[in-house]
């Protein structure tokens, strides 16, 4: 809370040749898109603690080695950003790919088909086709819940669903095992969800999955539509308070 | 504890030392003792007691000797005979040898280059102190330098110490010690915390744990000194719980330091309180990365989180912390005894005083050896190694585990530091070096490497979770016989995008074995795809299956 | 001017690309007033010919067959399009892949058989372990995804490959459209 109440200074910086201006606490992602700005991004929501996870959101700072996460880079006076270089654009194809190769992203048979953040990047960035072999992994569905369905094929392990539980819930239902490729989003100790004693059943991290992975039961192929306004809201409401 | 006290522990451990005409040191540190060695130690102190001479002659267990390849190893001191492969059935033997002409067929000849090409500073205890024993620890100087910052330096002054010694990080990344902890110490919060990293992964390097069983009260004296200098009381050491013998010595010697005073409240009658506590790693790799570490040490999933903001200004529980590499904080005393003009005396420009290697693979001498920065990759391999074992020939070294690179034998004349490593493709890494001769296959090596860091990815960031995955994938097809040269392109690519997007180092350096085992033996690669054949003769192509 | 030779072939998919082929309906003269359909499931030519100009590859790679024919295609087609997310994808056959087929035999023609409870073996391709995308065996030029792929954006492709050009499909249509 000190943090939000400290004096923060106005700095003017570049992104991709326009001028713009941002508080010294504000991320070149957040200013990127007050200026609408385009950088795509998978694991950020507003309203969540930045995880850094997805990749998608690089950028190109002039005077920096590496290409750094928009989402966790805070802007400086006269920075220089490139948001949208070739070899930028070519990355962020290639971890969009890497994604749909992971698991079973059949989109046509998919709840959320058309409301999917995965699905509208790959058309944003153009991607037509998947370049890697895909994988085709076994992966388990956990009906166990009276109202929701973990679909764990459509999962993209963007962490959402597990921030907003321990960050806006409070109940740190959903965390993730394993390691690499074989991780996964689980519920209490691995437990089925329907079972889990820490559950509110609140259904917040239903409606922030970017995929089909976390839907509603009862919706069909194409009708799980997601609804997150809630999240910015309580966010201010707990800054103010 | 005052200064008296801790030099009467060393007059008198002296004594002790002085009234044994020979001194038998067997070592007990993990490679030996996996081949009898405390068997071998029991042997020595029977046959002594039996022979009654236990007035002039003492066995006693001591850390590593070196020559691991040819152990159990002992030391007879002060004769300085060195004797390789003993065993329970030597023992009769070699005591009738003391003092006279040494017993030829297990003799190891102490002036062989494995020995004195060395130069050691970390490890300049080993083979001779019992590292259970912190008398010992003592007696051969020890605990002086924290005596001497506490009561004769500020903190800056130890830090100006570190800076001017040209210490960097000896963990792999090389960042200058003397900076980390001045930024550390600048930063502001009451309290502030050390990290030991001791949770040596690469496969092949065993540095971190020969200090560990063989010295470990220069880690804790080197910590203490930081913990002074950036003005942080709590301190951690995140050791891997797969190094039993080095928890247990560990222990050992932090109940045996703050039993004395000298970790504890009130060290040396100052205000400068210093706690170590123990952290036990679960056997993930990712976690010798130091945001994963820290999460570990916090409870939390072993996962790396982006930096900035770095450690040293939020690290454990938000606080400043500083986070050392076992081998940085051992070089700490000996910087603060002798000086850091002496200790930038070692080295190149850049890199200054000595690195501890880890030899293994197909060399001669495997084992621990510790060499000053800018000595050449031949003298590593050809004098100190011992060159191939039956004739075979020398095909390349990688350094720097898991992700570092492959270097051939062109390039072996190359300084070993920093720059000239990163500059041939490759990193100094925590000190691994793997030897590879004509028996081993480029492209299953690449795979070996890609393989391991794809099973320790941590799945938090999408390149390397899924490029590692893709990696082996192309790899595996390739070293099968079903590749072609699109795949090889294909690679390529992936390697760029896993090293440009990675969240952490184990994503941005993990694609180094591929890249360098496709710059410097792209023929091999060729040889797998056009001729389908695996020059080496590892890869098994006519049993693969597409 | 000279009409272009078009084919359109149909491998492991359900047909619905074809469908939506046809839905671009009246515009389907103007269509074939440009190309000659040369082979397809919607006219009766037993073999594929030589010097094809453009190809529609509807489904996914799952058989010998599949194979066979997709390899056979590629060497007589100038453009190969790859028609649907069955044949980008693999799609809806490729949600078989993680099972074995010995399995997948067993719940199709035994479990939910109602008569004749038999697993097929006789003149019928072998399955292949996987389903997968046609980009996999082949190179392919064009890629249209979608499940299937809008009349539009069809109609759209085909002009302009009749044009002498390669179609930009960037933001045109998407997976599981």
């Amino acid at each position: 809370m000190m943090i939000a109440k400290k004096i923060s200074q106005i700095q003017t910086l570049i992104i991709d040749g326009k001028e713009v201006g941002g508080r010294s606490d504000e991320t070149i992602l957040q200013v990127a898109r007050e200026n609408d700005i385009f950088i795509p991004t998978l694991c950020h929501l507003d309203g969540l603690s930045e995880y850094g996870g997805c990749r998608l959101c690089i950028v190109h700072v002039k005077g920096l080695p590496r290409l750094v996460p928009s989402c966790t880079t805070l802007v400086r006076e006269g920075m220089e950003v490139t948001t949208n270089s070739e070899d930028i654009i070519e990355y962020r194809k290639g971890i969009l790919s890497l994604l749909f190769a992971e698991r079973n992203h059949v989109c046509s048979v998919c709840v959320s088909n058309g409301h999917c953040e995965l699905q509208w990047l790959a058309l944003k960035l153009g991607i037509t086709h998947v370049e890697f072999p895909y994988i085709y992994p076994k992966m388990p569905v956990d009906a166990t819940h009276d109202r929701f369905i973990a679909d764990h094929n459509r999962c993209v392990l963007c962490g959402r669903c597990v921030r907003v539980c321990h960050e806006v819930e409070g109940a740190h239902t959903k965390d993730v095992m394993g390691r690499g490729i074989t991780s996964r989003v689980i519920t209490d100790l691995m437990n089925n969800w329907g079972e889990s004693n820490t559950c509110t059943g609140c259904g917040k991290c239903v409606h922030v999955c970017p995929t089909g992975a976390l839907s509603e039961k009862g919706k069909s192929v194409a009708e799980m539509e997601k609804r997150r306004q809630f999240l910015p809201y309580l966010k201010r409401m707990r800054e103010r308070s | 504890m005052t200064y008296e006290e801790l030099l009467e522990i060393a007059k008198i451990e002296n004594e002790k030392k002085a009234q044994y005409v020979h001194t038998i040191n067997v070592c007990v540190a993990a490679g030996c003792m996996s081949c009898g060695s405390q068997e071998l130690l029991d042997a020595f102190r029977r046959e002594i007691e039996k022979r009654g001479i236990e007035n002039w002659c003492k066995a006693k267990g001591v850390g590593c000797l070196g020559l691991c390849t040819a152990g159990p190893l002992i030391a007879i001191e002060p004769d300085g005979i060195i004797y390789k492969a003993v065993k329970p059935s030597d023992v009769h033997d070699v005591i009738d040898a003391l003092g006279g002409e040494p017993v030829k067929r297990i003799l190891c000849p102490s002036d062989m280059s494995f020995f004195t090409k060395q130069q050691k500073i970390v490890l300049e205890n080993f083979g001779k102190i019992d590292p259970e024993r912190i008398d010992e620890y003592i007696a051969s100087g020890g605990y002086q330098s924290l005596y001497l910052a506490l009561r004769e330096m500020s903190p800056s002054m130890v830090i100006d110490q570190i800076v001017k010694s040209g210490l960097r990080g000896r963990g792999g990344g090389g960042y200058p010690t003397g900076l980390k902890w001045t930024t550390v110490m600048k930063a502001s919060g009451s309290q502030k915390y050390v990290i030991c990293n001791a949770d040596e992964g690469d496969p092949g390097a065993f540095m971190d744990r020969s200090v560990l069983e063989s010295d470990p009260h220069r880690v804790l004296e080197g910590m203490a000194i930081a913990g002074y200098a950036v003005g942080a009381d709590k301190a951690f050491i995140y050791v891997r719980a797969e190094y039993p013998l080095a928890i247990k010595r560990l222990r050992k010697a932090i109940a045996q330091a703050e039993h004395l005073g000298v970790l504890g409240r009130g060290i040396f009658n100052t205000p400068f309180n210093f706690d170590i506590k123990l952290r036990l790693g679960a056997g993930a790799f990712v976690c010798g990365e130091e945001t994963a570490l820290i999460s570990s040490i916090e409870g939390n999933r072993g996962t790396p989180r982006p930096r900035p903001p770095y450690p040293a200004e939020y690290g454990l529980w938000g606080c400043p912390t500083l986070i050392n590499n076992v081998e940085t904080f051992a070089n700490v005393p000996a910087i603060l005894r002798n000086g850091s003009q002496w200790y930038s005396s070692f080295g190149t420009e850049k890199s200054k005083g000595t690195k501890v290697f880890a030899l293994a693979g197909r060399i001669k001498n495997t084992g621990l050896i510790e060499v000053a920065m800018g000595t050449t990759l031949r003298e590593i391999v050809f004098d100190i190694g011992g060159g191939i074992p039956d004739g075979s020939k020398f095909k390349a070294v990688q350094t720097g585990g898991p992700s570092g690179g492959c270097i051939t034998e062109a390039f072996l004349d190359q300084p070993v530091d920093y720059e000239s490593l990163a500059k041939l493709g490759s990193i100094m890494g925590s000190g691994g070096m793997i030897v590879m001769d004509d028996t081993s296959c480029m492209v299953d090596v690449a795979k070996f490497f890609v393989e391991f860091c794809m099973t320790e990815s941590c799945g938090k960031c999408v390149p390397c979770r899924d490029g590692s995955a893709q990696m082996h994938y192309l790899l595996d097809k390739i070293s099968r016989g079903h590749g072609n040269t699109n795949d090889l392109h294909s690679l390529e690519k992936l390697c760029e995008l896993v090293k440009n997007t990675s969240l952490c180092g184990l994503g941005m350096t993990m694609p180094n074995p591929v890249i360098s085992t496709m710059h410097y033996f792209r023929d091999e690669y060729l040889a797998h795809i056009h001729d389908k054949t695996c020059p080496a003769g590892v890869c098994n192509i006519k049993g693969g299956r597409k | 001017m000279e009409k272009i030779k078009f084919a359109t072939i149909w491998l492991d998919g359900c047909s619905g690309c074809h469908m939506s082929l046809l839905d671009i309906d009246e515009r389907l003269l103007e269509v074939f007033s440009k190309v000659e359909l040369v082979y397809g499931p919607l006219v009766d030519f037993k073999e594929f010919p030589r010097g094809v100009d453009v190809t529609f590859v509807e489904g996914a790679i799952s058989s010998n067959e599949d194979e066979e024919k997709i390899l056979e295609i590629r060497n007589k087609t100038k453009i190969l399009v790859s028609f649907g997310d069955c044949a980008v994808t693999s799609n809806i056959p490729g949600m078989r892949n993680y099972c074995k087929i010995k399995d997948i035999m067993q719940r199709a023609y035994i479990e939910n058989a109602d008569i004749k409870d038999k697993t097929p073996n006789i003149g019928i391709p072998h399955l292949m372990p996987q389903s997968r995308p046609i980009h996999e065996f082949v190179t392919v030029d064009v890629f249209l995804p979608g499940c299937p792929p809008p009349a539009d954006v069809i109609y759209y492709t085909i002009s302009e490959l009749v044009e002498g050009r390669i179609p930009d499909l960037t933001g045109r249509t998407r997976f599981g459209q």
